[in-house]
């Protein structure tokens, strides 16, 4: 019965709860049996709110009873990325700096989830601070692929993939600064989209690169994404960068969700397939032609700018996360060394305790290309790099509707195989990276295996603000291809 | 090969980063760092001259609100999180010796 009701969508599971055909009780209590059997193998969660979740369940079991009105997730066992601030329980970010850090408010999705009647069941697993590839990183625990568990989740959403893959929650929320999101998505089998910079509130978001940090959903299919848009999209008084609704109005993003595009032309550029193992590579081309099978239309579109993308990118996050982690001062909250001898310890033994080595390194790299005399050759030139990716991105919207490209060159490798070299973790970001540069939305789907059973993702990226269309055209891939139905038998 | 960054550079950037490291750690983010700085270097050879800068990718203007007074944490709750505190204040070591003292 519980692995039945683990295995409706989003919007089937609600369905019936506000039916009142099945309890959110009930709905939460297979989550949690769920998890119990599979968080000891993929250890996906931080923390974990049980009796918190029945009482809500019941809650909202009862509004329904009683005949009043429920949100849009009413009684929908969803989990959250551990960089959204939450008042229940601790934000850690992965990181012992914050390992017992109890934020004094919600974040805006937080809020938006809760007045929807979802039950948050518990926190994800990260890279700590959302820096990195693989979830290695977390300064807490270690998360592994639900597919092999001697292979990593992706990351720096890992926790929030491998949770949604292995049935530990219905949908998840997760963070996306330079492809956060669409990776571990990609690595886990599920569908985990980046909206376009702006779309959703960033207030509560513990922040790493501001100019390219977005929240966004992983699900199992793709309507629950657009489900979830639907809660989180929208306007924010206390994120100045969320947009205006008037300039980009929020739509229904599950209204036309099952309308195919017609005429759709496919951007493809040779860019954004070089270096892609082979077996990726022929299952993006299968995916194509699907959609040449419904009508599509392919055109080969240049991006000469793209190769630039991680040169850019690691210029400019790790100066935002520079300027940003300097509130890590062991004054405020977080962890204070024991002993300091004078203030300036309080700061830097603090630091030093705290902090993992790839936020060390991605501080001192910000630093550096931030500071006086090496300011203009790096920090401003990945300014004007980033200008020019962005053109790219333009030019090529003029000649069609969408880009696909693979999300990543290989699927989920082995835990430790990259752990050593920082540069070549970073390459493996080359087909997502550009994407926050540009501000675009960018979405993972599950497209195909390898040879190895593990799965592979589609990268399909559209204009700003066009999730809608987005959807609509993943959507067309999943309605006449069975991908995104299997799940990990391993675990 | 000469390194992009050699160690006095590291430990300066870690001053500046306020990160207190231990020498292995200087001389393993010397290296790192170094490669990472000779790729990140292919930027160079693109043409940027007369390329604007773009630090943010929508337009952004001044967000406006009118001049309302909201509810805010309050000290309670500001405070809660400090590894150091007495019910009003953060608490943190002195910063002036005697000798600064007048």
């Amino acid at each position: 019965m519980s692995d039945e009701l683990l295995s409706l969508s989003c919007r089937k599971l609600t369905e019936l709860i506000r039916r009142g055909e099945v309890s959110s009780r009930k709905a939460v209590e297979a989550v949690f049996s769920s998890i119990e059997k599979t968080e000891p193998v993929v250890g996906a969660y931080l923390s974990t709110f049980i009796d918190e979740s029945l009482e809500r369940a019941d809650e909202i079991d009862s509004k329904i009873a009683a005949g009043k009105k429920v949100g849009k997730l009413a009684g929908l066992p969803i989990a959250v990325k551990d960089n959204m601030c939450t008042t229940f329980g601790a934000t850690t970010c992965g990181s012992k700096i914050l390992e017992n850090f109890h934020a004094p408010y919600n974040a805006a999705v937080i809020e938006r989830l809760l007045a929807e009647d979802a039950v948050i069941v518990g926190k994800l697993n990260m890279d700590e601070f959302a820096m990195g590839s693989s979830t290695e990183n977390s300064g807490l625990k270690k998360t592994v692929n639900p597919w092999d568990v001697n292979r990593v989740p992706g990351g720096s959403s890992g926790g929030s993939a491998a949770a949604v893959a292995s049935g530990m929650c219905m949908a998840a929320l997760g963070s996306d600064t330079g492809g956060s999101i669409r990776q571990p998505a990609s690595f886990c089998g599920v569908v985990g989209l980046k909206p376009t910079y702006g779309r959703v509130s960033r207030y509560g978001l513990v922040a790493y690169g501001s100019s390219l940090d977005q929240i966004g959903p992983l699900t199992r299919d793709v309507a629950d994404a657009g489900l979830m848009m639907n809660v989180i999209a929208g306007h924010d008084d206390n994120d100045s960068t969320s947009v205006n609704e008037k300039i980009a109005p929020v739509p229904d993003y599950l209204e036309n969700i099952e309308k195919g595009i017609e005429g759709l032309t496919i951007g493809v550029a040779p860019q954004f397939h070089a270096g892609a193992d082979v077996e990726v590579l022929s299952a993006i081309e299968d995916a194509i032609e699907v959609y040449k099978g419904l009508g599509a239309k392919v055109v080969e579109i240049d991006m000469p700018h793209i190769d630039y993308s991680v040169a850019a990118y690691y210029v400019i996050a790790t100066a935002e996360a520079s300027s940003n982690l300097a509130r890590f001062d062991g004054v405020h909250y977080g962890h204070r060394t024991a002993k300091p001898e004078d203030y300036i310890e309080v700061y830097s033994k603090s630091r030093a305790e705290a902090f993992g080595t790839e936020v060390k390194r991605r501080i001192m790299l910000g630093t550096y290309a931030l500071s006086s005399g090496y300011y203009d050759a790096y920090y401003l030139k990945a300014l004007k790099v980033r200008s020019l990716i962005r053109s790219d991105f333009t030019g090529a919207f003029e000649k069609c509707d969408c880009i696909m490209t693979p999300v990543s060159p290989t699927t989920a490798f082995k835990i430790g195989e990259n752990i050593d070299d920082p540069l070549k973790m970073y390459l493996s970001d080359i087909y997502t990276i550009g994407v926050n540069l540009a501000g675009i939305p960018g979405i993972s789907i599950p497209c195909g295996f390898d040879g190895n059973d593990l799965p592979v993702g589609l990268q399909i990226l559209t204009p700003a603000f066009t999730e809608s269309k987005l959807l609509r055209i993943a959507r067309m891939f999943e309605s006449c291809t069975e991908f995104h139905k299997r799940r990990p038998q391993k675990v | 090969m000469a390194q992009k960054i050699d160690i006095d550079q590291v430990r300066k950037v870690a001053n500046l980063s306020r990160l207190d490291l231990s020498s292995e750690q200087l001389t393993e983010f010397a290296g790192q760092l170094s490669s990472i700085l000779e790729y990140v270097e292919k930027m160079n050879e693109l043409d940027t001259d007369g390329v604007e800068p773009l630090a943010h990718c929508l337009e952004v203007s001044n967000c406006f609100r009118e001049d309302i007074a909201k509810e805010s944490l309050g000290t309670d709750k500001t405070l809660s999180n400090a590894p150091e505190q007495d019910g009003q204040f953060f608490i943190v070591p002195k910063i002036l010796d005697e000798s600064n003292a007048s």
